[in-house]
């Protein structure tokens, strides 16, 4: 028997609400297929399942919110005898502590399971109100409701009934779990910082003459080739690509490149750019495109917000000259870019204007110093000095 | 196609990749990308959607020449009046 959990889509997320099951009881399910949508506190995201075999029970409801561990359905490996099934609500760490509903509409604290009495003046004036009498405390003989009693519960409840969660709501959420994310950060990780000023003449000339041999849809931005050039170096820096985790970092061998994108109704979503040391230029450009596109359509997958073992921020297009990141744990880099700029460039005894762009990083340092990032970033620079081998 | 016609062809298409813009709000007159708060991935799909409603060919080496919308207008207006 497979339990198929909620994962943690990134180390800012505690919690999720199912909004859809993509598969059924007797379905069968292949790796890699999604098989449920889970709103987050960012975005609805579509998870998939890392194992196979056919759907034995759906134990998760939609609507449900629920904590990251929880057992949402369960799997029949393949020629596996089908089990009792469980209670709705499952848990991780309680497998079988559904929680039970509640034993009787709430009332007066410890008040008894009989009728409640309530005067008819008090009763006219909570339906005038439109009030729930369940939620009044009746302090009249025998714990009896009375006017008085409904005038001082209408006092203190709200002006209106909550109401279901708006997109400013949703903001407010996203906020917070990126403040208790950077805050984790912030507070755990010794973080340093590095930057290098990197001449981009060369590179940006060799997109133009790449881009103008390409049809418009398929022209390169020179984010993607910051990108590709960000996996490469980190394939000669693996202590800045994976995890800290337990006390110890472990590298990751692939190197996912976690992308900060900005949405439009404000808030930041980091989704990763898969495997993308063995992507081409060209594939990175249209993953890239489609990744950009997904996160502001709310349509992402739990690969990608989960799997990021390094992020990139660029914020170039906003004008700021220099990022000085925050980490995103377990994560152990962040390399950040800033505006590309013509600036006075002194070389060889000479001065010249060239089209420029501020690198840096900041890294943790219970796993690099600051002597490996400068050369991190030195890779970088040397990278971006010859382009045409970066197409690849 | 007047000048209107391609404003609102260009409009429609900014709409499509910012949907929180005031069209009433914009000013034709002033540098679009501030305006609008559009990156340079907004940027080239937006380029790409004027390219394809209106089967119009944008070389890179032009990107510069479109600072505002009132910019764009007459660089589709040119293109479109030279086919």
């Amino acid at each position: 028997m497979i339990e198929f959990k909620l994962p943690a889509l990134g180390s800012d997320m505690d919690a999720g609400t199912l909004l859809e099951w993509k598969v059924g009881v007797g379905d069968t399910v292949k790796k890699g297929q999604v098989v449920a949508i889970v709103d987050t506190s960012k975005a609805a995201v579509e998870i998939e399942s890392w194992q196979e075999g056919t759907v034995h029970q759906l134990i998760a409801e939609p609507g449900q919110k629920m904590p990251v561990g929880t057992v949402m359905a369960t799997l029949l490996e393949a020629g596996a005898a089908a089990p009792a099934r469980v209670g709705a609500g499952a848990t991780a760490a309680a497998p079988a502590a559904a929680p039970p509903p509640p034993a009787a509409a709430p009332g007066a604290a410890g008040a008894p399971a009989t009728r409640r009495m309530i005067s008819p003046a008090a009763r006219k004036h909570a339906e005038e109100k439109g009030m729930d009498l369940d939620r009044v405390t009746g302090t009249g003989p025998h714990g009896a409701v009375t006017l008085d009693d409904v005038e001082r519960a209408a006092a203190a409840q709200p002006a209106a009934a909550p109401e279901p969660a708006r997109p400013s709501d949703r903001s407010a959420d996203m906020r917070k779990t990126i403040a208790a994310a950077m805050s984790r950060s912030k507070r755990e990780i010794p973080h340093y910082y590095v930057a290098e000023d990197i001449p981009l003449a060369q590179a940006l000339a060799w997109l133009q003459a790449a881009n103008g041999a390409r049809p418009m849809a398929e022209r390169l931005l020179p984010a993607a080739l910051l990108l590709k050039a960000v996996a490469t170096a980190l394939q000669r820096y693996p202590e800045l690509n994976g995890y800290w985790r337990d006390g110890e970092f472990r590298a990751e061998q692939a190197i996912h490149l976690g992308v900060a994108i900005s949405l439009r109704q404000g808030g930041l979503i980091a989704p990763a750019l898969l495997d993308a040391g063995n992507k081409t230029l060209t594939q990175l450009m249209q993953e890239l495109t489609d990744l950009v596109k997904r996160t502001r359509a709310g349509s992402l997958r739990s690969s990608e917000m989960s799997q990021a073992t390094v992020t990139v921020t660029n914020l170039g297009d906003q004008g700021a000259q220099t990022v000085f990141g925050v980490i995103t744990p377990p994560q152990v880099a962040l390399v950040g870019f800033g505006r590309v700029a013509e600036r006075p460039w002194a070389e060889n005894g000479g001065l010249k204007v060239l089209p420029v762009v501020t690198a840096s990083l900041a890294a943790d340092h219970r796993v690099s110093d600051g002597h490996r990032g400068a050369l991190f970033l030195r890779e970088l620079n040397n990278l971006l000095q010859r382009p045409e081998d970066l197409e690849t | 196609m007047n000048t209107s016609e391609i404003r609102a062809v260009a409009l429609t298409t900014l709409l499509s990749i910012a949907p929180e813009v005031e069209a009433d709000a914009l000013r034709g007159d002033r540098p679009l990308r501030s305006q609008v708060d559009l990156d340079s991935m907004d940027w080239l799909n937006f380029l790409l959607g004027l390219h394809e409603k209106l089967q119009v060919e944008i070389p890179e080496a032009d990107y510069a020449r479109l600072v505002t919308l009132d910019d764009v207008v007459a660089y589709l207006q040119r293109k479109l009046a030279a086919r």
